[in-house]
């Protein structure tokens, strides 16, 4: 069972941060994908993929299962009715 | 005397250049400090200071949109009182008592990240 969702976040961006720390305080399952850190093919794919998500291709971008729910920014009230928290 | 630059000096430096003009750092110090951290991270990662909280492409030109301060302070701050990342706000957004999450959208248009 692959995880409940990912997060696309800045490794510079404190929003990032802070929405990363609300997602482990809620125990929530989720794989963190710092992409400012990505380079070469797997920086191009990644993006591709954001794009069809979230098409200004801003952060933090959450994908709450496989894109059943987009969350982007740090919105608790969104979060919260995404995840059923 | 090369002497590192730290986020508190940078803060002392460009308070006192900003706040004349009317633009305040985030009282919020759990904001304004790793920010400021990260545009020194930034400054040494890519030879300057990136927005924090986007994408930057890696070179100076496609990028100097995002230099700090970005080219959607002015809008962003007309329009919300914070700048996109939370660094810079309005005399009155620091008089909130709770202004809450900074979440605002993304104005700079998609097409300037190359990938």
């Amino acid at each position: 069972m692959s995880k409940e969702c990912t997060l696309y976040a800045l490794s510079t961006c404190i929003h990032c941060r802070r929405m990363k720390v609300f997602l482990e305080d809620h125990d929530v399952e989720f794989d963190n994908v710092f992409v400012d850190k990505l380079r070469g093919d797997e920086r191009k794919e990644t993006i591709d993929l954001i794009k069809n998500y979230n098409p200004k291709l801003s952060f933090p971008t959450l994908v709450v299962k496989e894109g059943a729910c987009i969350v982007v920014g740090f919105h608790k009230d969104q979060i919260e009715e995404a995840l059923d928290l | 005397m090369s002497n590192t630059m730290t986020a508190e000096k940078l803060y002392e430096m460009l308070k006192k250049i900003q706040e004349p003009r009317g633009f305040y750092f985030n009282k919020n110090m759990d904001i304004t400090m790793p920010l400021l951290e990260s545009l020194l991270i930034n400054k040494e990662e890519y030879g300057y200071m990136a927005c924090p909280c986007r994408l930057p492409n890696g070179d100076f030109d496609a990028d100097r949109d995002i230099i700090c301060p970005c080219e959607y302070r002015d809008p962003d701050l007309e329009e919300f009182g914070v700048c996109y990342c939370g660094l810079y706000v309005t005399e009155e957004y620091n008089k909130l008592e709770d202004p809450g999450e900074v979440a605002i959208p993304e104005r700079r248009p998609p097409e300037k990240i190359l990938g």
